[in-house]
């Protein structure tokens, strides 16, 4: 019995050489992370309720945004109208539908076009680098140091009122964010082997930057954009709430909101309906931004 | 002795599964050696530092058994209060990087005296910073009374070390604990470094605890040594013992795998094949037998003591056991008076399947 | 020799510190031709939108408000009216001048502005604090909540929430104007509630990150209790990250005047602001533009001399 314990050992596989973790991508690995992520998934649900009740909302609804019903104004939330009225009569909640659309297409938009102009200007410094990268970076350093909300109320005083105009404004203060984001990016990822390997094989440039770097940067990048649309959306409020958004009878939030100021003593829900909306989806953008940013950071890798 | 680990256990709760770090150490330091751990990476060699001096993260980290004996005290039990009068006054201990362990935003001289002042509270400014001055010399740094003001980045690597074992020296403690002082320094630094660290072993008679993973380091500087692997202490010996004589067959690949200089051209390289386990599970079994040639039936069904085969040298591995093949041919001395008796015995005892 | 290297180390700050000042300078000369530029480039005539005036009168309203100069002209003399301080007649609001506007507006909301930046300040680290060194725990979450909901939340819906509650139900506040101190309080509020949830995460992760350096650790092993260890070694590690928020912090709470000012009724400068961008009055919209870019600009270059200052490691990079 002793020999038998003491003989030596019939090998199976070698436990050890074995992989200590099943190897998953990076998109798996950082979308697994953000699914864990409470705060984020409660966000994203309920962003998709309210660009459900942004797309079907008016379907259901029996009133138009513009229908006036003067014998009906200024009514507290009941059985014909679930939101209650405005001082024009018009149904609160086909509105905030409408106000939906409305601001979830500006920041969406906003953050599209940060994402075209930032990512393209950002690329451009990052990649090429040198004189280029330096011009780039004084002019966004002087732009910066500028209080944007000033310009784009000044641009907007210039331009007039309206949507495409809000979002050129936001546009042009907007890109430096998402631009340095990108630059860092590429130029941290520009150092790293694979770049290398890529061009010992003969790639261009080009090649190199749209297929290697930029897809490597947009976890970061995705994040910056999920931020960028609260920031839009209270951008947008902000304008309505000092006269200079979009003009009646369209319903934006923030229009309704700066309405519905005056009012606050006698007809909350005027106020608080669309100031409470916009609160809601700025959370809930923000949640998700936040999950998002934290779950594409190669740092916090397990 | 000066002071004692027993049965030390400590587990790490991670989001996935506990991590157990230390599994079962003992081992004690006498007054004015230097004792020297070494390991791989993740063996648990600064676990068990940092355990001693109860510097582990408390929301993780959970010493949930044994001792640690200091002047007839059980540290794991003292109160925070009472452990902090130990640190830095009885035990100090110096870190691996000298960039990142001192404050950068404050001078050296003032990040010394802080420790000073607060074990003695009743010295004077004047006579602290004049203390501080000495000691700055004392480890070897030029310039002292400049140094005094001198924020880290503006000294050397070597010369940050220097610091940091003032420092820990200030109030001189009777058990200095460093944790691999000269891995992040250059190669001839670290010989003026562990210069440093004999002299303050041999004049001041203050033990050191010396973590490394480096056995160059250790031939050099140590009395004793012992070899930890997955969070056990594998074998225990004076320098001389490990090195002429090692036992276990871990320490051997070790000693093995160390690349030399009068090595013939285009000669291979020993590398211990396999990875450390990841101690995600209490099994009773040798830690290292998955990696190990010598491996026998018994190595996998359960944890081997530790045998002694002198009074300094002892060592955990099956192997040492009478009715193993190999011993017969093994070229240890013959006469061992702690080896366990009959061959008939032995088994049915320790057996516990 | 010492003092030879102290007056040479002195001598970089002061270089370093000019040439900062300088492009300070630049800065301030491209924003002030900027809103030159685009303030003339709108259409239209800015009379046009009154009733129909006589020719001869908008002939005279033309030559005062020097409308009728070629372009340069009206540049160099606008670059003149801001060195002199002299920013012009308010078109909307006869016998006023821009100057007026300012200097009447201007006390009131630096008053509140510096309330709002004291308590966004004070309340921010302390929640910050808390939240790094329980983190993970309750008062983590807590905090953690308050955060989003600060960041989240436009300041004009706390502002018209904290109305409601405690001036038109509870009664407890005056609901609008500036008088006493009871006045300032639900405003100054309102303006802080964003800086500070920033001010709070920030302090946080900036916290967590010093506590896990080595020096913590070392701090730790000389046998330094909790309390002394944050005293002296977290506390100005962990806050200069903040320092650097300051510039944005300032503007943030500039912009957030416009919107409680309004609210509130509060005769400040935002309020003046906002009227004259309703009215399109833009002589004044043009000076105050130009007035508050020139005070951001000013703070953030100040912050940034402090932020020299306070880190030891930047002090030495230009003794080089």
């Amino acid at each position: 019995m002793h020999e038998e314990l003491f003989a030596p050992l019939t090998k199976g596989p070698d436990l050890n050489e074995e992989e200590i973790q099943p190897s998953v991508s990076y998109w798996q690995e950082s979308l697994r992370r953000l699914r864990a992520n409470k705060p984020a998934m409660i966000g994203l649900w309920i962003l998709v309720f309210l660009c459900s009740m942004a797309i079907l909302g008016p379907f259901f609804s029996p009133y138009a945004y513009y229908e006036i019903h003067l014998p009906q104004i200024n009514m507290p939330p009941g059985q014909n109208y679930i939101f209650g009225t405005d001082e024009l009569g018009r149904d609160v909640f086909t509105r905030i539908c409408w106000g939906a659309r409305i601001s979830l297409f500006i920041g969406i938009m906003a953050a599209l076009l940060d994402l075209i102009v930032g990512v393209t200007i950002g690329s451009l410094a990052g990649s090429i680098g040198g004189k280029i990268d330096e011009i780039i970076m004084r002019i966004a350093d002087s732009m910066h140091s500028i209080p944007y909300l000033l310009i784009v109320i000044m641009l907007m005083v210039i331009m007039g009122t309206g949507i495409a105009t809000i979002l050129v404004a936001l546009t042009i203060t907007g890109w430096i964010g998402m631009a340095r984001i990108v630059r860092g990016q590429i130029m941290q990822l520009k150092e790293l082997d694979f770049v290398k390997a890529a061009q010992a094989l003969g790639a261009s440039k080009r090649r190199i930057l749209f297929r290697h770097l930029i897809p490597n940067a947009m976890g970061p990048i995705i994040a910056t954009m999920t931020l960028t649309i609260p920031s839009a959306i209270f951008t947008e409020a902000f304008l309505s709430f000092l006269g200079l958004g979009v003009q009646a009878p369209i319903a934006s939030w923030g229009t309704m909101a700066n309405d519905g100021l005056p009012a606050m003593r006698y007809f909350p829900w005027r106020l608080f309906f669309p100031a409470g909306f916009i609160s809601i989806t700025m959370l809930c953008f923000n949640l998700l931004g936040d999950g998002m940013r934290d779950a594409f950071d190669p740092r916090l890798r397990s | 002795m000066i002071l004692k680990v027993a049965d030390l256990n400590v587990t790490f709760s991670t989001w996935k599964q506990p991590v157990y770090a230390l599994r079962g150490v003992h081992f004690q330091i006498n007054e004015g050696e230097i004792l020297a751990i070494v390991g791989e990476s993740g063996c648990g060699k600064s676990v068990t530092a940092k355990a001693i001096m109860r510097l582990l993260p408390k929301h993780s980290c959970l010493i949930n058994h044994g001792q640690v004996l200091y002047q007839d005290r059980d540290l794991l039990t003292l109160s925070e209060r009472a452990m902090r009068s130990i640190r830095g006054k009885e035990i100090a201990m110096i870190f691996q990087d000298p960039m990142t362990s001192l404050n950068p935003i404050k001078k050296i001289g003032l990040q010394i005296i802080e420790g000073l002042l607060l074990h003695h509270p009743e010295m004077k400014k004047s006579d602290a910073k004049n203390k501080v001055i000495d000691l700055l010399r004392s480890v070897g740094i030029a310039q002292p009374e400049e140094r005094f003001s001198a924020y880290p980045h503006t000294l050397s690597g070597g010369m940050r070390q220097r610091a940091m074992i003032a420092l820990a020296m200030a109030c001189e403690p009777k058990i200095l604990i460093a944790d691999e002082p000269t891995t992040a320094l250059d190669v001839t630094v670290q010989a003026q470094i562990l210069e440093l660290l004999k002299e303050i072993a041999h004049i001041r008679k203050t033990s050191i605890l010396l973590i490394t993973h480096d056995l160059s380091v250790v031939a050099g500087l140590c009395d004793r040594v012992l070899v930890m692997y997955a969070g056990q202490i594998i074998e225990e010996a004076s320098v001389n013992e490990l090195f002429n004589n090692p036992r276990h067959p871990y320490t051997k690949r070790l000693l093995h795998s160390i690349p030399r200089i009068d090595m013939p051209h285009g000669a291979r390289l020993h590398p211990i094949r396999g990875r450390p386990p990841t101690l995600h599970c209490k099994s009773n079994s040798c830690a290292f037998s998955p990696r190990c040639d010598e491996a026998m039936n018994i190595c996998c069904m359960q944890e081997p003591d530790k045998i002694s085969l002198s009074d300094s040298h002892h060592a955990a591995c099956w192997q040492l056991c009478r009715p193993s093949p190999s011993f017969a041919h093994s070229d240890a001395p013959l006469i061992f008076p702690d080896l366990p008796g009959k061959e008939d015995e032995l088994p049915k005892e320790k057996m516990h399947v | 020799m010492l003092i030879l290297q102290e007056s040479l180390s002195a001598l970089n700050t002061f270089y370093y510190l000019l040439r900062k000042a300088g492009i300070l300078l630049l800065s301030l000369f491209g924003v002030v031709t900027l809103t030159f530029v685009l303030m003339h480039s709108i259409p239209g005539d800015p009379f046009l939108q009154e009733q129909a005036i006589p020719e001869e009168i908008l002939r005279s309203l033309y030559h005062y408000y020097g409308l009728d100069q070629p372009w340069h002209v009206q540049y160099l003399r606008y670059l003149k009216g801001i060195i002199t301080w002299d920013l012009g007649p308010s078109f909307k609001y006869e016998g006023r001048t821009v100057n007026q506007i300012i200097s009447s507006g201007f006390p009131v909301s630096f008053y509140l502005g510096m309330m709002a930046l004291f308590i966004a300040v004070t309340l921010g680290t302390v929640l910050g604090m808390i939240s790094a060194w329980h983190r993970n725990k309750w008062q983590d979450h807590l905090a953690a909540i308050f955060s989003v909901l600060g960041i989240s939340v436009p300041s004009f819906l706390i502002a018209t929430l904290l109305q409601y509650i405690f001036c038109i139900k509870l009664q407890l506040l005056p609901v609008a104007r500036w008088g006493t101190f009871l006045h300032t309080i639900l405003p100054a509020l309102s303006m802080a509630a964003l800086p500070m949830a920033f001010i709070a995460r920030l302090t946080r992760t900036s916290m967590v990150e010093v506590l896990q350096q080595d020096y913590i650790l070392t701090a730790r092993s000389k046998g330094l209790s909790s309390v002394r260890l944050l005293m002296k070694h977290v506390m100005r590690n962990s806050i200069l990250p903040v320092v650097t928020y300051i510039g944005p912090l300032t503007a943030s709470i500039l912009t957030g005047s416009f919107v409680v000012e309004k609210i509130f009724a509060i005769p400040g400068l935002g309020y003046w602001f906002v009227m004259s961008v309703s009215n399109r009055d833009y002589t004044v919209i043009l000076g105050v533009t130009v007035f508050y870019s020139c005070l951001l600009m000013c703070c953030i270059f100040f912050v940034d001399i402090v932020y020299t200052l306070i880190d030891p490691r930047i002090r030495t990079a230009l003794r080089r």
